[in-house]
């Protein structure tokens, strides 16, 4: 600083901020849903029920995290800083993160973990399907790739929700009071913000309002099935959404885990 | 579980040709007749090997979240995922044996069967995972290589494939390894710090040393092990070795050398009373690791007991379908 210009005195007006490209916005929010549900899954490698569920959730836990990857690399490629999937996934703070909190819950029981896991997988599904034909080719690519795995994630999470629902007295209660602390996070999943405007008006991404109604359908098809039931009315969490870098306490705790030993070298290859 | 099989003396005749089939290396097979010390001797080593690839999740489970890039992060879990898939394998092939893996995994869990002593060991770093990958399969690739000419079909065939992805494992352990020890300074310091930590504990990997062996004289005689404890350590160090200078590591032993008659780098005193105590439970992580497989067991109850409710509903209404 030395022989500089004077510091400028602190002014209480905001610096202009430079709107975010919506494109990167939009890929960081596929990216960082993938990448920190993918996280949790993991959480399970080792621990699971039976041997078969540590190996299924795994399988889970890769594909998501296979995703992230691509979609964390092409946000970084579009966003043109030199940034690739491992510094956007390592050195960002919890506040630059652009997941929904559904997908940063703590596990819970393995209850828990199939009810945030099915209201996901529809979600991926059928906004992975509309991504499939997005204006965007390398995006739309990797939405088909992906949607095809999503596609086997449903069906397991499906098959579990209909097992615990209609299993034991015990099982149903534990799914049930799952889908019941959940459903309040699901709003988030639908609410269109100007990056999503701005992607549907580029023929990006597709109309959330009209996938809603969608998701709400194949959700409530299982659910029923499974001899449970879903709140009536799920009042959406007041505030910013994870979309905009507001989220719960646990996505700091995640994070501090997941990026440890990335910080505590920089600059190292692994 | 096979009282009431060992109470019958068994026919003179029938071990005759049990023991000429073995000599003319021909495959056991399941509905085969063998002695009961023999299936008694494979369920007990297939066994120990499936519990030994589930506990072994845990000291590298303990390493996924924390993983420091997506592309390790996934090949861990791939990798722990596998050794799931071991386990299952080894398990499916014990039940040929007329045991059933819940009978097995209750014997796990309520410390009455072994496991390999060295799941027994933290993992304490990064490069834990690179070098577990390096030795740990290194060692069992050794021992799996030759369980693979066992002489039960369904074992030999398990470790074949088996086998396959330890060295897949093996390649990547050492490529992480390789990395560290070619990084900063302090990537180098971590390996080298692993290294020293897992080289004694996986020599100890291939058990007591042949003049303490119990078992092995019969194991052998029955192709069951085709090579003693102290044979495959041999030839693992002599394969590791090597591979630690390529990578300017060093070996935890001042006693190493090479002698140029046997071709065989001759190592120091292994610690007979260190393999001892872990075996019988006083390993540093002994008991976290059975308390972590019976937690998952018990909290993954009500799971299994809904599956199984729901699986009996849906014949039940399946077969009022058909009526
Ligand atoms: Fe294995
Ligand atoms: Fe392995």
């Amino acid at each position: 600083m030395t022989g500089g210009p004077a510091t400028p005195a602190p002014s209480i007006v905001p610096a202009p901020r430079q709107a975010p490209d919506a494109l990167v916005e939009y890929l960081l929010r596929l990216g960082d849903d993938r990448l920190v549900l993918g996280h949790r899954l993991s959480e399970w490698c080792g621990h699971g029920p039976i041997l078969e569920e540590d190996i299924a959730l795994s399988n889970v836990a890769l594909d998501l995290l296979g995703q992230a990857t691509m979609f964390l690399r092409l946000a970084g490629q579009v966003e043109g800083r030199g940034r690739d999937e491992d510094a956007l996934a390592y050195f960002r703070e919890v506040v630059d993160f652009r997941n929904c909190q559904l997908v940063e819950l703590p596990n819970g029981d393995f209850g828990f973990t199939i009810a945030r896991q099915f209201l996901f997988d529809v979600h991926a599904v059928v906004v992975l399907d509309a991504l499939s034909r997005s204006g965007n080719a390398e995006l739309a690519a990797i939405a088909a790739k992906s949607l095809k795995e999503a596609k086997y994630h449903v069906r397991h999470s499906g098959e579990w929700v209909l097992k615990l629902g209609d299993g034991t007295a015990e099982s149903h209660q534990r799914i049930q009071r799952a889908f019941d602390a959940l459903w309040r996070f699901t709003p988030e999943l639908f609410a269109a913000d100007v990056v999503d405007a701005a992607m549907l008006a580029a023929g990006v991404g597709p109309d959330l309002a009209a996938l809603q109604a969608v998701w709400d359908g194949l959700v409530r098809d299982v659910v029923e099935r499974a001899t449970l039931s879903l709140p009536h009315a799920a009042p959406p969490i007041a505030g910013r959404s994870g979309r905009q870098g507001s989220h719960t306490e646990a996505l700091g705790h995640l994070l501090a885990e997941m990026q440890i030993v990335a910080r505590s070298h920089p600059g190292a290859k692994w | 579980m096979t009282q009431t099989r060992t109470a019958t003396p068994e026919d003179p005749a029938k071990v005759a040709a049990f023991e000429a089939r073995i000599a003319a290396v021909e495959s056991i097979e399941p509905n085969d007749w063998m002695p009961e010390k023999y299936r008694r001797q494979l369920v007990r080593m297939m066994s120990q090997h499936a519990h030994s690839e589930i506990v072994g999740m845990l000291p590298e489970g303990n390493w996924i979240t924390r993983a420091p890039s997506l592309r390790r992060k996934i090949s861990l879990i791939a990798k722990v995922q596998d050794e799931a898939g071991h386990g299952l394998y080894i398990y499916c092939g014990a039940e040929t044996l007329g045991v059933d893996r819940a009978e097995l995994i209750g014997q796990l869990l309520d410390g009455t069967a072994k496991y390999s002593s060295i799941f027994n060991y933290p993992t304490l770093s990064w490069a834990d995972i690179g070098v577990i990958g390096w030795f740990v399969d290194g060692a069992a690739i050794v021992n799996q290589t030759i369980l693979a000419k066992a002489s039960y079909g369904p074992y030999a065939r398990a470790m074949i494939r088996v086998c396959k992805e330890e060295n897949f494992h093996k390649r990547q352990g050492y490529e992480i390894v390789a990395t560290l020890a070619n990084g900063t300074p302090a990537q180098k310091a971590m390996v080298q710090d692993a290294v020293d930590r897992w080289w004694w504990p996986s020599l100890m990997m291939f058990g007591p040393s042949d003049t303490d062996s119990p078992n092995t004289a019969e194991l052998i005689r029955w192709k069951v092990k085709r090579k003693t404890n102290d044979e495959l350590r041999q030839r693992f160090v002599n394969l590791t070795v090597p591979q630690a200078m390529a990578v300017n590591l060093t070996l935890p032993d001042p006693d190493m050398t090479f002698n140029a008659e046997t071709e065989n780098w001759e190592f120091g005193a292994i610690d007979w009373d260190e393999f001892n105590q872990v075996i019988r439970g006083n390993g540093p992580c002994n008991r976290e690791r059975l308390e972590a497989r019976r937690k998952a067991h018990d909290e993954g109850a009500w799971v299994r007991e809904a599956a199984n409710a729901y699986a009996a509903k849906q014949r039940a209404s399946q077969a009022s379908e058909a009526a």
